[in-house]
């Protein structure tokens, strides 16, 4: 009989940890021809319209910026997260409060100068996200209820609750579909780029980008939520005060999800509706892994996804696969990349006996 | 005489150490054998080997002449061979019945009844008394440890592998124990008893094995060594560390604790209105069993648990409970017992450990802000004064040997000149170099003019280190005498909760 | 109003629905049971239950048996389960991050292979579901009797699991087994029980489960699949296991309250009540999360919970 065990290994240099993810890439698209030879395509062409649709030329490239801003700014969310250990599985959630928000502001608020109504658009959204993030990290801290089961869970909630309003009080008079009126002009994202939907989001997420990597290298509260998500007992030890730590690093991850749905509002919808988010936290989960929790990885990873997503599309139209393939890279990659980062640290040996 | 366990050259390798190197071994019927070494000797290692919960990398395995490979402890169990790890293998919130039970269940259906029967009757043959029904965590730890005799038993073991097994005792019911295995062996059992206490060693032991880094350095018939001998062998020098004390000129109270009481996270009590004074300039060593509050004891002191009764008072200021960075702010030195779980961030480097207390002040962050250049000047600073072994202030402190995780903590900790000190366990698994590091830091300490609180389960450190003793026993203080007129024996007494 | 709700055809119409929708969540809630009790939190749950939903669908509809529908959603959600097996048992990798990679890739994938054998009809394709079967006698009971014994194969099974997983766990060598291995896999180790294979298997049990669960959902309380016909009830799940201690019955004691609830507001929403109806599918959740707090402090969480178990990782 063949036996597995897993041991670990001597230290590898610095540099293997950014081929990881290029390789765990090349991996899951290895793995994921099956689906699409099962489907009757051509691995080479499916692949190649997957490309071509997302980056193969200017239009095509500016959308896949397009659908990277939110995939940004819910990988950056999640990452902040789960670095602090703080297991956000509630970035979906945290967009459709930001999205609310937004969509409030931008009908009702019509009374604010117009050059305030954006600003003030982004901090409520922010605020939005934030604050129902930190429902779940209060009672992880307090009542130390799982934060997995209850992020998740608070989805739904939040879910039935944009339900209720879009069937409510924020439904647009007149109709009878879950929609809110259209939001005035001044709240609309500007368009930065002539004919695409190059927008002011896209400049939001860099700027997160940014603002993300400062806090985690140079800032006192980046120490500390990386120290809490290390060992929660040697913070608290060192005189950290992990609760409140948590509960700021919830506002911010819940903050960035819900800028996501500002973006999706502000730029894309003009609405509010059901479907304002296609799934962006959940696949914001992938990007955290796939970017190894790091703000330039997670710009890196959402690029690549907003790649599969808007390639999708195109490979669906030339090549006949269902575009629910991205799910399926989603899924291969996550998993792919937890077994090349779990290789990094042990080798696994198979032994006979 | 054929002997029933014969280990011949066996080795075992993790990744970069030898743990073990062509070790020999052999045990004859109703023998106890013991197995000598520091921490790290590979003891443990060798144990796990036989119990097959290790494969081994070289070498041979003879069960009565025959020769085996085990690929699991299941063989082990199969050829009679137990083994009572130091962390008991119990499940908490199941009954005796059911521990004992598992993996010999027999039919599909448990059969409790026929289990039972089966279980009072060994009880009863090695005067064992548990009552099957009770759930494990209502036991005290001599009582779990019977239940882990008693457990092999059921197994039908001829030979049991006990690690440390008195680590965790009172002296009384080592006493008791050592009864039991006398009984067990009268009975045709043999074991393996691992110690790295002389004097057990000597006391119950008919031949002792020395392994040392891993290899087998000697083999002597009790009968025919002596505890200095059995030092030397075991620490590879001709003696014990020698540390010269040196007097107590004791000042001011540094550090009082006033009627302190908490619970521990089952409501039971586990600190009992304690109060005790530490002056500047003295070692005040808190000796007890391990498991008599001194845990929880710690935690109030360094700020982690809140005390539900009492106060703690630093240079005469009162102190509230339950806030780690107020101690800290007042300069207690704290160096927890577990330095990994506790003390250390693992997976980042050993400057951002050093700046795990000290991050929040001038120069090392200024307005929420980190100044990565002060951080490196302090790191380095530490790495120098308390000479870390490491490949530079950037590894991962993961990276290092437990002696110089321990200097990290220790350089962190003592870098600020600290009036007071309190350090719990703080040479648990260090080999014996790094254990008079320690030592020495401590009492330099103690010389600087610091106060000194040494909380430790190992009676010989607070002999070497103490001015004073103050013994606890079940939350506690149950006694408190000058070193210089203790009485070891009485201490032993007092520590098994007899006063008179 | 009051009166039509009061009436009795109303209460032994909402015990009836209560049963019914609380059928999914009571079997993937004992799927989980054995799972986590085994040391596994297996969040790949509410994907492996779409995906037994569509597999389970797409069999009936080509086959046109029902029951051969339910197999093929119990061998996909073993399959899955297998997967979660090799990255959180034997890999040792996180199981949080594991089962959410299984919910993305299966849930995925459980639309990817519906599409591609359905392809994109303007009319969602139905099958002839299972119906409501009345035991004799037993659903001649005046009044209550109708509602309780007059309902899908499925729902019986799941009540005869109830007990039955209790005495597996409680009663017999692989259940203490299983019990050791979720709260001290060493213990189990040194007494030669193998940890990685026994909570492999215990996945795979409640892979089993939670493909059937799914499929319960489009063979028998529907006749299609949709994209969000689980809804999140894997999640619930989750929360009931939790909720119900890691014991079956109180797990699925937990699993009737929510059926109760989602069968109210089926029931007033046809009655015509108007009640915004996002609200009441809110109310599962709410109560989910406060019943989360209230037994959070006295939970006896399975001490090897999300710990893989390696061997080699002792050194000394």
């Amino acid at each position: 009989m063949i036996s597995m065990s897993i041991v670990k290994r001597k230290p590898l240099p610095g540099w293997v940890i950014l081929v990881i993810p290029v390789a765990a890439v090349f991996v899951t698209l290895l793995i994921t021809a099956i689906p699409i030879l099962f489907a009757g395509g051509n691995v080479f062409k499916a692949y190649g319209s997957l490309f071509y649709g997302a980056l193969g030329s200017k239009f095509n490239l500016l959308e896949t910026f397009v659908k990277a801003s939110p995939l940004i700014l819910t990988g950056l969310a999640v990452a902040f997260a789960f670095r602090a250990k703080f297991w956000n599985i509630g970035a979906e959630g945290q967009l459709f409060a930001g999205a609310i928000a937004a969509t409030w502001v931008g009908i009702y608020f019509t009374w604010l100068p117009s050059f305030l109504v954006l600003p003030v658009m982004i901090i409520f959204g922010f605020f939005a996200g934030g604050l129902w993030a930190t429902i779940p990290a209060f009672l992880k801290t307090k009542l130390k209820v799982d934060d997995v089961v209850t992020t998740l869970l608070l989805n739904y909630v939040i879910f039935h609750i944009m339900g209720a309003l879009l069937f409510g009080p924020m439904q647009m008079p007149g109709s009878s579909w879950p929609r809110s009126a259209s939001i005035m002009d001044a709240a609309f994202y500007p368009m930065l780029i002539a004919r695409s939907r190059f927008h002011f989001g896209i400049i939001v997420s860099f700027v997160a980008i940014l603002v993300i990597w400062f806090i985690n290298s140079k800032t006192v509260f980046g120490y500390q939520s990386r120290g809490v998500g290390i060992n929660l007992e040697a913070a608290k030890f060192g005189g950290i005060n992990t609760g409140m730590v948590i509960l700021k690093t919830a506002i911010i991850s819940g903050g960035l999800a819900g800028l996501a749905g500002v973006g999706e509002v502000a730029a894309i919808h003009h609405h509010l509706m059901m479907d304002v988010s296609t799934g962006y936290g959940y696949t914001g989960i992938v990007i955290a892994m796939l970017g190894n929790l790091h703000p330039i990885g997670v710009a890196l990873a959402a690029f690549f996804f907003s790649v599969i997503s808007v390639g999708a599309q195109t490979m669906g139209r030339v090549a006949g696969i269902p575009t629910y393939i991205v799910g399926v890279i989603e899924g291969v990659a996550l998993m792919t990349m937890l077994i090349f980062i779990l290789l990094t640290e042990y080798k696994i040996r198979w032994t006979k006996s | 005489m054929q002997p029933v366990i014969e280990m011949r050259g066996v080795t075992k390798r993790f990744v970069d150490v030898i743990a073990n190197d062509k070790v020999d071994l052999k045990l004859f019927p109703k023998e106890i054998v013991g197995l000598l070494g520091e921490n790290g000797a590979g003891k443990t290692t060798l144990m796990n080997v036989l119990f097959g919960y290790y494969n081994l990398d070289g070498g041979k395995l003879l069960i009565n002449g025959g020769e085996v490979t085990f690929g699991s402890p299941k063989d082990a169990i199969n050829h009679g061979i137990a083994m009572i790890h130091q962390h008991f293998t119990l499940v908490q919130t199941q009954s005796v019945l059911e521990n004992v039970m598992i993996g010999m269940e027999g039919s599909f259906f448990l059969n409790k009844k026929k289990a039972r029967e089966k279980l009072l009757g060994i009880e009863k043959d090695f005067g064992l008394n548990l009552d099957p029904d009770a759930i494990v965590w209502t036991l005290s730890i001599g009582e779990q440890q019977k239940l882990e005799i008693l457990k092999s038993l059921y197994r039908g073991a001829k030979t049991l592998i006990m690690d440390e097994p008195t680590a965790v005792l009172a002296p009384t019911e080592t006493i008791e124990l050592f009864e039991t295995l006398r009984i067990l062996v009268a009975s045709g059992h043999s074991i393996i008893f691992i110690s790295h206490h002389l004097q057990e060693v000597m006391d119950i032991c008919d031949r002792v094995i020395v392994l040392r880094s891993g290899k087998r350095v000697a083999e002597r018939k009790v009968s025919e060594t002596s505890i200095p001998e059995l030092a030397s062998l075991m620490v590879g020098r001709e003696l014990l560390e020698r540390l010269e004390r040196g007097e107590a000129k004791t000042g001011n109270a540094v550090l009082e604790a006033r009627n302190l009481k908490v619970r521990n996270n089952r409501g039971i009590v586990a600190v009992d209105n304690l109060s005790f004074t530490l002056r500047e300039g003295e070692v005040l060593g808190v000796a007890g069993v391990s498991g008599n509050g001194q845990t929880a004891l710690s935690e109030m002191l360094f700020g982690q648990v809140k005390p539900e009764d009492g106060e703690i008072h630093i240079s005469g200021k009162n102190i509230p409970g339950g806030s780690p960075s107020a101690i800290i702010k007042e300069g207690m030195a704290r160096i927890p017992e577990d330095r990994i779980k506790t003390g250390l961030f693992m997976d980042l480097s050993v400057k951002e450990n050093m700046i795990l207390e000290s991050h929040v002040n001038e120069p090392i962050s200024k307005k929420g802000l980190i100044n990565m250049k002060e951080i490196r000047s302090f790191a380095e600073k530490c790495i120098n004064n308390f000479s870390v072994k490491t490949d530079g202030m950037d590894a991962p402190v993961k990276s290092l040997s437990g002696g110089n995780l321990q200097k990290v903590i220790l350089a962190r900790e003592l870098v600020g000149k600290p009036k007071v000190v309190v350090a719990c366990q703080p040479t648990r698994g260090l080999d014996v170099g790094a254990m008079e590091y320690v030592h020495q830091a401590m009492l330099d300490q103690k010389t600087d003019g610091a106060g000194v609180l040494l909380i430790s389960d190992d009676l010989d450190e607070i002999f070497l280190l103490s001015d004073r003793i103050i013994v606890m026993y079940e939350g506690k203080i149950i006694g408190e005498v000058s070193t210089n007129e203790a009485d070891r024996d009485k201490i032993g007494l007092w520590m098994s909760g007899v006063t008179s | 109003m009051m009166s039509e709700i009061f009436s009795v055809a109303f209460i032994t119409g909402i015990i009836a629905a209560t049963l019914r929708m609380s059928t999914p969540i009571i079997l993937a809630t004992l799927g989980e049971i054995i799972t986590e009790r085994s040391g596994v939190l297996n969040l790949g749950i509410e994907g492996t239950m779409l995906f037994g939903a569509a597999i389970g669908f797409l069999t009936t509809l080509s086959t046109g048996s029902l029951w051969l529908g339910v197999l093929a959603a119990a061998l996909a959600g073993i399959a899955l389960s297998l997967i979660m097996a090799i990255l959180s048992v034997y890999l040792g990798l996180s199981q949080h991050v594991s089962g959410l990679g299984i919910t993305i890739f299966a849930s995925g994938l459980a639309m990817f292979i519906y599409r591609l054998v359905v392809g994109s009809p303007t009319v969602p394709p139905i099958i002839d579901p299972f119906s409501p079967i009345a035991i004799p006698l037993l659903s001649r009971i005046p009044i209550l009797g109708g509602s309780f014994f007059t309902q899908y194969s499925l729902t019986y099974i799941t009540w005869l699991l109830i007990p039955a997983v209790s005495i597996f766990l409680f009663k017999t060598r692989a259940g203490l087994r299983v019990r050791t291995i979720g709260q001290n896999p060493f213990a189990a180790d040194t007494v030669g029980v193998n940890v990685n294979l026994t909570r492999t298997l215990c996945l795979a049990a409640g892979g089993a489960f939670f493909g059937v669960a799914g499929a319960f959902l489009t063979l028998a309380h529907q006749n299609m699949f949709l994209i969000d016909v689980i809804g999140g009830r894997g999640w619930i799940a989750i929360a009931m296991t939790i909720f119900g201690n890691w014991n079956p019955v109180m797990g699925a004691v937990g699993g009737l309250i929510f059926g109760f609830l989602d069968a109210l507001q089926l029931r007033l929403q046809t009655l015509g009540v108007d009640l915004p109806f996002h609200i009441f599918l809110m109310i599962p959740y709410l109560i989910t999360i406060f019943a989360l707090i209230s037994v959070s402090r006295k939970a006896s969480v399975p001490a090897g919970l999300l710990k893989p178990y390696r061997r080699e990782d002792k050194g000394g």
